[in-house]
């Protein structure tokens, strides 16, 4: 039976090629736009460390003074230098780092490179293993170095190759600003998607070239990238504010492998703030956060509202093909009325008539599918052209290539719904009659 | 024309009929907001910046090392810039309109509030800026030599703020200050000192406008050698890239060990900072587009059906004396009416939409004037693409009711 269906499918399309080429159409640009944006979409609002997200956590203070407080706001976004340091120095976690970006300008000793400016990250020793960044040689700093205040980097494969050629660098000076930092470890090709542990330097950002301890830097007064907000009135020189308890300008995350460590962590933020204000430092009432790490993507509207603006448009388009489509069906089948009432009157039951049409939809989709993928490519490759952070992120995977077969099928599949029930209703009697 | 036939007509191929009108509600009230959408997007990236864009260049250096002296820097740095060919001034300022990372302070106007009033940007004119970027003063006056202070004097632990007096600020901003009053000779305060208002501009954006209503609030001080000191030259109509590619020559012989960070001109500044937006704007565009082809397309494939239906009927209706207008007009009606009874849904659906988008991405409330534009644009849709199907309508003969299938 099914052959006999689909042998009259081909002979419908072959006598209306327009009106289905109509159909194809429709469905798959409707499919291509939604595949497109949707791609994107599932891209930006993807987890940047599936395997660790839900133990990483992004906790908040609010250490400003009574000034412009206004009850029930939200804490500040990054802690100040004095706050990061005590929570830091506190061991609470399973792992803890502080960080902030920054840049400078590298200078190579290598021939024919002139001086470059390279995108830098100041941070403590557990930012390499708390995020599982993967290491091609050596191993990141310690602790120790962290207190030493010493001059050691941690490099990206990418720089590896520029200056250095490649290879095991580690033991090698490199020359940032106007100081020597010492090698100690390359790493791996790493770019977690979004740049979560720091918004403030682009949310889809390549990861940095370099990494350097946070006293280090701040000691050298290297340039430093983000935001700082300062409150209370002391004025403060720039190279003043970076060790101030006044200015806010460091990311903190800490890992805590299960609830209880979170609550215990919890509660250690509301007694550390507490103590704070008891000391007269903090003069609002205590206000503490503790976001796990895609909450905290969450709060902090990573994914663009334009790209949801543009998911729904492009849905809103795909009904609007969808409508079309039907209409177009509804024209098509009822155009064979006078088949339907011979094969009707011959013996077909209503159900396979039904699932004669429904079968043709269906094709239609298939069709439909295999245009609109073509187009999504077409489309991504043009997300790609596109200026923005995430440009080379825009891929279509396994998972949307499915989405949009699925998509195209349950879609022309409704679309043929209606149609096909008001095939299978034609009366043949009258129908014949007529004729 | 009477629309009684059509009507009963209609009513026997109702599902179709619905179809198209649903079809052409949902465009209909995709359209208007798209409309209104991209609107607002070429709005907004056409934001006036109060200062003149055609004629200023930015420039940006990063040095390797320290400083050791930040003024007498500048102060070469900007003498040998003035002595290009071609510039016309030159401005030192730590940052610029459309320009990203910003200064921001929240002003008081009272030294006892606990409140402040607004939070605006701080441009710290490190000399040449009114003058410079072109700004338009609509009262008071420019600073006068004597009230430039040095940042590092302002800005440490034993920084002395009394020393900053003057500043200048929009007029957005002395309205949002002192709604109503002259802001001239009044004091705003960022710390414990009065800070008097000595000029007030037409106009002068923030670098990075992360709310609309709040792109104007913008205030400059007589301050030299802040952080990030970069950069701007007035280099009137000519060409500017020969300009661009001299500056880098002479600020690179006056001291090698550095890096040019940034060369642009303030029509490249406002370009990308709005490329969102004209991106969406282009977006939109193609949306439209592509939602008035399918729907056409649609109504050319269901009238040809029509008419091929109909053509017995059309055939004993010419035979009974209807003229080949009387069956176009039939046709360009029944679409009428269709399309009509669509619009009329939509602007219901298109203020349903605005609601939401409204809620969502803090847009405004959808301008009245909309409605008829998607409602006109449909209209003309629906005629055009009825007419070819219905010009074939005419061409039916009487004859053909005399033949039996």
């Amino acid at each position: 039976m099914l052959h006999y269906y689909v042998w009259l499918a081909a002979r419908s399309v072959r006598r209306n090629p327009a009106l289905t080429a109509l159909m194809v159409l429709a469905i798959g640009i409707g499919i291509g736009a939604s595949i497109t944006t949707l791609t994107v979409l599932r891209v930006l609002s993807g987890d940047p460390l599936p395997q660790k997200s839900d133990v990483l956590f992004y906790p908040q203070l609010d250490p400003q003074d009574s000034n412009d407080y206004r009850p029930g706001e939200e804490p500040p976004n990054q802690l100040t230098y004095v706050d990061a340091m005590s929570l830091l120095n506190a061991n609470r976690a399973d792992r803890q780092a502080v960080m902030s970006g920054g840049a400078a300008a590298l200078v190579p000793d290598k021939q024919g490179l002139d001086p470059f400016a390279v995108d830098l990250r100041y941070t403590t020793a557990d930012f390499f293993a708390m995020f599982e960044v993967p290491f091609l040689h050596g191993s990141p700093w310690s602790a120790t170095e962290d207190a030493a205040h010493e001059r050691v980097v941690v490099i990206s494969r990418e720089l590896n190759d520029k200056v250095f050629d490649g290879g095991d660098s580690v033991g090698r000076m490199l020359r940032l600003d106007d100081h020597d930092f010492r090698v100690v470890g390359v790493l791996d090709a790493w770019r977690p998607n979004p740049h979560f542990y720091d918004l403030n330097t682009g949310n889809y950002d390549d990861s940095e070239d370099a990494f350097v301890p946070l006293d280090s830097a701040i000691d050298l007064g290297m340039g430093r990238h983000g935001s700082m907000d300062c409150f209370g009135d002391e004025p403060l020189s720039p190279d003043e504010t970076l060790r101030s308890p006044t200015c806010s300008w460091l990311q903190f995350w800490v890992e805590l492998a299960t609830p209880e460590k979170q609550q215990a962590y919890e509660n250690f933020l509301v007694a550390y703030s507490e103590e704070q204000r008891a000391l007269g430092r903090f003069e609002r009432p205590t206000n503490v956060r503790l976001r796990g790490l895609m909450e905290w993507l969450d709060y902090q509207k990573v994914v663009p509202g334009d790209v949801r603006l543009q998911v729904w448009m492009s849905f809103g388009f795909l009904l609007v093909c969808l409508v079309n489509t039907t209409g177009l069906m509804l024209a098509k089948f009822l155009g064979r009325s006078s088949e339907i009432a011979v094969r009707r009157a011959l013996g077909a039951t209503r159900r396979s008539i039904f699932a004669q049409f429904l079968l043709e939809a269906g094709a239609v989709g298939a069709v439909g599918a295999v245009l609109g993928l073509a187009l999504a490519l077409a489309g991504l490759a043009a997300v790609r052209l596109q200026p923005v952070d995430y440009a080379e992120l825009a891929h279509l995977d396994v998972w949307m290539f499915g989405a949009a077969l699925a998509m195209a099928l349950v879609a022309s599949l409704l679309a043929g719904l209606l149609p096909a029930w008001q095939a299978c209703s034609v009366a043949p009697a009258l129908q014949l009659k007529s004729e | 024309m009477d629309i009684q036939p059509i009507l009963k007509t209609l009513r026997h191929q109702k599902t179709a009929a619905l179809l198209i009108a649903f079809e052409i509600a949902l465009s209909c009230a995709i359209i208007c907001n798209a409309l209104f959408l991209i609107a607002h997007r070429l709005d907004r990236s056409n934001m006036p910046s109060g200062v003149a864009e055609a004629e200023l260049v930015r420039i940006q250096v990063g040095s390797i090392g320290e400083q050791d002296d930040d003024n007498a820097r500048i102060d070469e740095d900007v003498a040998g810039l003035r002595g290009i060919p071609g510039v016309v001034s030159v401005a030192a300022v730590q940052q610029v309109p459309f320009g990203g990372s910003s200064w921001n302070s929240g002003l008081r106007i009272a030294p006892e509030q606990k409140n402040s009033v607004v939070n605006a940007t701080s441009y710290f004119d490190g000399g040449g800026v009114v003058r410079t970027f072109g700004l338009e003063l609509l009262a008071g006056r420019d600073f006068t030599a004597d009230e430039y202070v040095d940042f590092d004097t302002l800005f440490s632990a034993n920084g002395d703020q009394s020393r900053l007096s003057s500043a200048i600020i929009t007029r957005s901003l002395g309205e949002k200050l002192w709604p109503g009053e002259n802001p001239l000779g009044k004091a705003i305060y960022l710390g414990k000192e009065p800070i008097r208002v000595v000029g007030v501009v037409a106009a002068l954006v923030r670098p990075s406008i992360f709310d609309d209503s709040l792109a104007g609030y913008s205030a400059i001080y007589p301050v030299r050698g802040a952080q990030y000191t970069q950069y701007v030259l007035r280099v009137g109509d000519g060409s500017s890239d020969a300009i661009i590619e001299q500056a880098a020559v002479t600020l690179r012989e006056l001291q090698p060990n550095r890096i040019v960070l940034n060369t642009d001109t303030f029509t490249e500044l406002r370009e990308e900072y709005f490329q969102q937006d004209r991106v969406m704007a282009g977006l939109l565009v193609a949306v439209i587009a592509a939602l008035l082809t399918v729907t056409a397309l649609g109504i050319v494939g269901l009238a040809s059906f029509w008419v091929q239906r109909r053509q017995r009927q059309i055939g004993i209706r010419r035979a009974l004396g209807a003229t080949r207008g009387n069956v176009l007009r039939y046709f360009q009606t029944e679409n009428f009416l269709i399309v009509t009874a669509g619009i009329a849904a939509g602007m219901f659906a298109a203020y349903a939409i605005n609601r939401w988008l409204m809620q969502h991405y803090e847009l405004p409330p959808l301008p009245l004037h909309y409605l008829p534009i998607g409602a006109f644009a449909l209209w003309a849709l629906g005629q055009l693409a009825v007419l070819a199907p219905a010009l074939r309508a005419m061409q039916v003969p009487p004859a053909v009711a005399t033949r039996s299938v």
